[in-house]
């Protein structure tokens, strides 16, 4: 299955990228997503526990993705 | 209710004259401005990025909140993206009221949970040449 990612701010930075388009497991969690980003990217600068949110809703690292979700890495706001 | 993400400049203004209905005898308008410092260095200008679609959405949502818990009327917000120059508004909150009780703790929730939970993010440029995201809430 495929999930868009999208990166903000400080993670579009370490991603060198605002969107990016992966193949996944089916039934990969986001936990898992992340792990594949930490270990493409090779770097700590995207946390083990990230904020996401799936589908523009806050989401837990146990949420199990699904062909064409988009997962947004959601670094510490700073709104206002 | 009216929430926006805008790369233009707003009109504060405005959204106090769109909230204002007959029934309110308060409206409260608060505006963040972009000031020239932080933590102890000179800011140029400032850039904010937003994950719009959401952020609109969990704007839509605070709003929503306050209105059921507090006794007010309409309720307009709107947040700058873009490269904010010093002293152009960021954001602005109009919240209308029949008491001002009421549209002033409702403004002040709205801001307070804006920069807690709503995808914006800003970037200050400093006059001795840095940049970086900020990470946090002030």
């Amino acid at each position: 299955m495929r999930v868009k990612c999208l990166f903000f701010a400080t993670y579009r930075d370490v991603a060198g990228a605002a969107e990016l388009e992966l193949e996944l497991p089916e039934n990969s969690t986001v936990s898992a997503l992340v792990r594949h980003l930490r270990a493409q990217f090779a770097t700590s600068a995207l946390p083990t526990s990230p904020v996401v949110a799936v589908n523009q809703v806050y989401a837990s690292l146990d949420t199990v993705l699904g062909d064409g979700d988009e997962v947004a890495f959601i670094p510490p706001v700073a709104g206002g | 209710m009216f929430c926006l993400i805008t790369a233009d400049p707003i009109d504060p203004s405005q959204l106090a004259r769109q909230v204002r209905r007959d029934a309110d005898g308060a409206v409260i308008l608060f505006t963040g401005v972009v000031r020239d410092h932080h933590a102890g260095r000179a800011v140029e200008a400032l850039e904010y990025q937003a994950y719009e679609e959401m952020a609109v959405a969990v704007l839509r949502q605070i709003c929503e909140e306050v209105r059921a818990t507090h006794d007010v009327g309409d309720i307009a917000v709107a947040h700058r993206v873009g490269e904010l120059a010093i002293g152009e508004v960021s954001v602005a909150i109009a919240v209308a009221a029949p008491h001002r009780d009421a549209a002033y703790s409702a403004s002040r929730e709205i801001i307070e949970r804006l920069k807690r939970e709503v995808p914006i993010w800003k970037r200050e440029r400093y006059s001795d040449g840095g940049a970086e995201w900020l990470g946090g809430h002030d």
